[in-house]
């Protein structure tokens, strides 16, 4: 049974990682979404590492590693890259405006707290017992996705829907095999470097990265 | 309320002095808290300022001067101020401020405290209202539309830190972060004060969300419902927003950073409780004066989002508790 500080500090990244998706949700300033990103990143690896030394799981702690260069500082990077050639970007007009975005959150948590509930009392330990956070962050960043219009709020979306998918594997599982990790890390890279490509190549040709204005064809 | 008095024993008379001394604390402490922002606010401008106790000086050139009413004004204009100071001087005497057992520590409920504060802010916006002038109405409407997301965000902050201790008595939700200073650090304690930061910050009506020193019609809340009052009503008003702030400070101060709380009635540990409160409010103070110093006021119709952000930063603490524990 894992107690103590150990305990402690992945209490405290798992709070971080949720309360990070709902900044996601509050700030418009894209860069500030980036840094959110990145210290989820962070989050997350401190999570992984917390439990490998805890295990004394080595294949967990190269996980752990995996997740903070991918997660933490190459993929907030791309994005940053991203941002800054287009200075002054904000998400201007979500569909859903941000408050009714925010109570809509706090309902998402809540109801991830009862459905998880279900689910970690069939096995209750320190650690299962924090997936509710793990959910919500999934269900927030799933909000994201669909209410957002610009193309790197959306990229934040997906990410924030995988760093919870990876938080809830965490802390169910003790750890995804080496290989799985290194996957799903190694994809979601390759995700924003597409969408690099797509946001330089859109702004060559339209001069805007709004992903709502190419609903239709264009000759 | 008589049994409450009745089964403290021996300490009612050391109980209810300290809860005198919370009063006056708070009423002394309030100007001259918002004196030291001004302060701050002031030399981070680059310029003198005005003296820390600015404040009390403001008060006492009031107090001296002829008590005036505006026209057709009825009682509720008079009562206003009264119920304001009243209800800020009764939350100053049962919240744990200078020491963690007042006089009616039982009656130190997170909801007793938020809905007299409530209370205060009603008797004003109704104050406000009662002179039928335009400005009058509209910072009325603006306070309660704030006040209407600010005080559940509140209230569901504290709930937060109230799931952890197992009790919604402040007294007792400050015995016990005394007693386990581990949860200082917890994720609930961090988010619920990130959420109690934002409520405190629109409560007393500070930058990003009012603007204090200015009367802008465009963007003044707070000062738009006083325009009315002058004179000894104005001293009253202010002393009662001065001793909102104090008290809203000093109970983020205790319920966060515990530390000094004086726990054992004595003297001597009233007289440290009473310093550790000034010190940390001080500095709490400072921090809010530095925020507002670097940033922009919002515009009216974002304040909502900040209130929100704060509302569900409280509600993740609160779910963040209910996990953990």
């Amino acid at each position: 049974m894992r107690t103590g500080a150990a305990l402690d500090v992945v209490e405290l990244a798992a709070g971080i990682v949720l309360a990070g998706a709902v900044v996601a949700l509050w700030r418009k300033d894209l860069r500030a979404l980036i840094s959110v990103l990145s210290l989820q990143g962070a989050a997350l690896a401190t999570v992984a590492a917390v439990l490998a030394v805890h295990d004394g799981d080595a294949g967990l702690g190269v996980v752990a590693g995996v997740v903070l260069l991918a997660k933490g500082l190459v993929i907030p990077g791309l994005l940053a890259r991203v941002v800054r050639a287009d200075p002054g970007s904000r998400e201007t007009a979500p569909l859903v405006n941000v408050p009714a975005s925010l109570v809509t959150a706090a309902v998402l948590v809540v109801v991830s707290y009862l459905v998880a509930g279900h689910l970690t009392a069939l096995f209750p330990d320190p650690l299962t017992r924090l997936a509710p956070l793990g959910l919500a962050t999934v269900l927030v960043g799933f909000f994201v996705l669909v209410t957002r219009r610009k193309a790197v709020s959306q990229i934040v979306g997906l990410l924030l829907v995988d760093n919870g998918v990876a938080l809830v594997a965490f802390l169910l599982t003790a750890g995804v095999p080496l290989l799985v990790e290194l996957g799903a890390s190694l994809d979601v890279l390759l995700v924003v470097i597409v969408l690099q490509v797509l946001a330089t190549s859109m702004r060559a040709r339209f001069g805007h990265i709004d992903l709502d204005q190419l609903r239709e064809l264009h000759d | 309320m008589l049994t409450v008095l009745l089964a403290t024993g021996p300490g009612l008379l050391t109980r209810i002095g300290a809860s005198v001394l919370q009063v006056v604390a708070v009423g002394v402490g309030g100007p001259l808290l918002l004196g030291l922002m001004g302060k701050i606010r002031a030399r981070a401008e680059g310029r003198v300022g005005p003296p820390i106790t600015q404040g009390l000086l403001d008060l006492r050139k009031l107090v001296r001067k002829e008590a005036i009413r505006a026209e057709h004004t009825s009682a509720v204009a008079a009562l206003a101020p009264l119920v304001l100071v009243a209800s800020a001087a009764v939350a100053a005497a049962v919240t744990p401020l200078v020491t963690s057992r007042p006089v009616i520590a039982g009656g130190a409920d997170v909801f007793v405290v938020v809905y007299l504060l409530l209370m205060g802010s009603v008797a004003l916006a109704l104050g406000g209202l009662d002179a039928g002038t335009a400005f009058g109405g509209m910072g009325s409407s603006r306070a309660m539309t704030i006040g209407a997301i600010s005080e559940p965000a509140l209230l569901v902050a504290v709930l937060a830190l109230a799931v952890q201790a197992h009790t919604s008595n402040l007294t007792g939700i400050v015995a016990a972060s005394l007693s386990h200073p581990e949860w200082l650090a917890s994720p609930e304690r961090l988010l619920a004060l990130a959420a109690l930061v934002v409520v405190v910050i629109a409560e007393t009506g500070r930058i990003p969300v009012d603007n204090p020193s200015t009367h802008l019609e465009l963007t003044m809340i707070h000062e738009a419902m006083i325009l009315e009052y002058a004179g000894p009503d104005l001293a009253l008003v202010t002393l009662g927003e001065a001793m909102r702030l104090g008290l809203l400070l000093g109970l983020v101060a205790n319920l966060f950073f515990p530390w000094g709380v004086d726990v054992s009635g004595g003297g001597f540990a009233m007289l440290v409780g009473l310093v550790a409160l000034g010190a940390k409010t001080a500095a709490i103070a400072v921090l809010v004066a530095l925020v507002e110093v670097s940033t922009a006021k919002l515009r009216l119709f974002r304040v909502p989002e900040l209130l929100a952000g704060g509302f569900v930063l409280a509600v993740v603490a609160v779910t963040t508790g209910l996990v953990t524990r």
